[in-house]
């Protein structure tokens, strides 16, 4: 009699703990469909994944991203301006409850906040030059005078690899102004900057030509104790729906970003084969 | 040679000190780059603004109000306005204009243009200017100090004011302005530091990019500290032995 009792209360302690533990990992995501309302922190000043239109809606590929989310969930969607310093402060803190803003998925970050995987997007080293350079290959760049930034850690490898000559300024502003002048034939930085510049339609007679080098993927983020948890694993489908389904290509398309092989290369990656089915 | 580089990398295995500048062959090229740099931009400059500064000090002497008016003007322009926006103003604003006046004769290298002056150019041209604005006034100290009886003297003896000025008063009026002169030319030295604003790869600018790569900001911060020290102290040494080799009774003794 009492071995069952005994059993029987073990058994409801850990039943209890595991619903707690579990409603404790399911806590942020039961808040947004009980409210009705997703809160996703996003850039606003990074054109074109996250930036304001004349009428200070935030728009971007990224506000589409969250729109996509708060349709699949089927509750409303409110964006809120976030920045590199605290984006991960505002998921931690409950400001928002998903986070998709430019971020580079690295090991640190993963401490703090819960990065699904897989990776939507990536970005690495690529230049801005004119297009009467006729750069096609980053060998090109051997003796000629690359503008930079001081301090980036890319500058280094351009100028011991390919032999440029790198220009190295103290802001990008200065470097950009060198650029234009003349001063040299292109400027080094990180491909996404370089493509929201051209998107801004400054830079018509600009592009980016070369292949992009070390490429590091972004990440988006669920609070981490949920990342293991429902929110985590809904927004590993939808990145997974998003990469398959062809919405990140037509996105980059819509909003005038350069295709990038990584998000074909994913698309081709994560496909099933439907052979079966036949 | 080898085993002494590699001794700095024994160093930083063992006790976390990273001299990286001597085990790593690319590092240590490109600070020897920068120090060369430094030298010939410390020289050049030195140089031209003692130039300037004699040949201010004789036009502030000038007869001609016109002259006297532009000497004046630019020393206020080139005292009151600091270094380092002088620097940005010449290769920036003042370069580019130039460029797009088509007063400035370029050559295209395909892709990107090499005006005739380029950031070392509008740096010696800059850092020289502010140099020699205070030098202009130094030896204006200097040849006040020079008593108006041996102006007199030398005037009765024929002596037309140009070449009053190179045998008699400049002599003179150089002992006297020595000590400040050093000063000025100290200080020159300091501030072709300020030319990585405008990417001269002077050593200021080399070692930035070192400690960004190796993150060895301590490190790098001792060397250069002791590079400048060593490098202004052989400016001074030799400024002190010129003096002493110029002494004369009754002038700057």
């Amino acid at each position: 009699m009492i071995k069952h009792l005994f059993t029987a209360a073990i058994t409801a302690i850990v039943a209890l703990g595991l619903v707690s533990t579990a409603y404790a990992g399911n806590e942020r995501f039961m808040k947004v469909m009980k409210r009705g309302k997703v809160v996703v922190g996003v850039k606003a000043d990074y054109k074109p994944w996250g930036f304001r239109d004349t009428s200070g809606k935030i728009v971007g590929m990224e506000a589409d991203m969250a729109q996509d989310v708060a349709d699949t969930l089927g509750v409303k969607l409110e964006l809120v301006a976030v920045q590199s310093s605290n984006r991960m402060q505002f998921l931690q803190q409950g400001k928002i409850d998903l986070m998709i803003a430019t971020m580079s998925d690295r090991t640190d970050r993963r401490k703090v906040v819960g990065i699904v995987e897989p990776n939507y997007y990536t970005s690495g080293t690529n230049v801005l030059a004119k297009k009467s350079a006729g750069l096609a290959k980053w060998t090109q760049l051997k003796g000629k005078p690359v503008c930079g930034k001081q301090g980036a850690f890319y500058n280094k490898q351009v100028s011991k690899k390919y032999g440029a000559k790198i220009v190295a300024f103290v802001g990008n502003a200065e470097a950009k102004q060198a650029l234009k002048d003349g001063r040299c034939v292109a400027w080094v930085y990180d491909d996404s900057s370089i493509m929201a510049d051209l998107a801004s339609g400054d830079y018509n007679d600009y592009e980016m030509p070369l292949m992009t080098e070390d490429d590091n993927p972004w990440g988006l983020a669920v609070p981490r104790e949920e990342l293991d948890n429902i929110w985590g694993r809904f927004m590993s489908g939808m990145i997974y729906h998003w990469h398959t389904s062809g919405r990140l290509i037509e996105l980059e398309k819509k909003w005038g970003i350069q295709a990038t092989a990584y998000v074909t290369m994913m698309k081709a990656k994560l496909e099933i084969d439907r052979k079966h089915l036949k | 040679m080898e085993a002494f580089y590699e001794w700095f990398r024994w160093l930083y295995d063992d006790t976390g000190i990273n001299l990286v500048i001597f085990y790593e062959q690319y590092e240590r090229e490109r600070f020897v780059d920068g120090f060369l740099n430094t030298l010939y931009l410390s020289v050049i400059c030195v140089f031209f603004s003692v130039v300037i500064g004699v040949v201010g000090a004789w036009l502030q002497g000038s007869k001609l109000q016109i002259t006297r008016n532009i000497v004046q003007g630019y020393i206020q322009f080139f005292r009151n306005t600091p270094p380092l926006v002088q620097l940005l103003f010449f290769y920036f604003a003042l370069g580019t204009g130039l460029e797009r006046w088509g007063l400035m004769p370029v050559y295209d290298a395909g892709g990107w243009n090499e005006p005739m002056i380029g950031n070392f150019g509008w740096a010696v041209i800059s850092l020289s200017f502010f140099a020699g604005a205070f030098n202009v006034e130094i030896f204006r100290a200097g040849i006040e100090a020079v008593p108006t009886a041996t102006k007199e003297a030398a005037e009765s003896l024929g002596y037309t004011r140009l070449k009053s000025y190179i045998y008699i008063v400049l002599p003179l009026a150089f002992r006297v302005s020595l000590p400040a002169l050093n000063n000025n030319l100290v200080n020159l030295v300091k501030t072709t530091t300020l030319a990585y604003v405008i990417a001269v790869p002077e050593m200021m600018y080399t070692v930035n990019q070192i400690w960004s790569d190796n993150v060895n900001v301590p490190e790098m911060m001792t060397v250069l500290f002791f590079v400048y020290v060593a490098l202004v102290g052989v400016l001074v040494v030799a400024m002190g032995r010129w003096e002493r080799h110029m002494k004369i009774p009754g002038y700057g003794q």
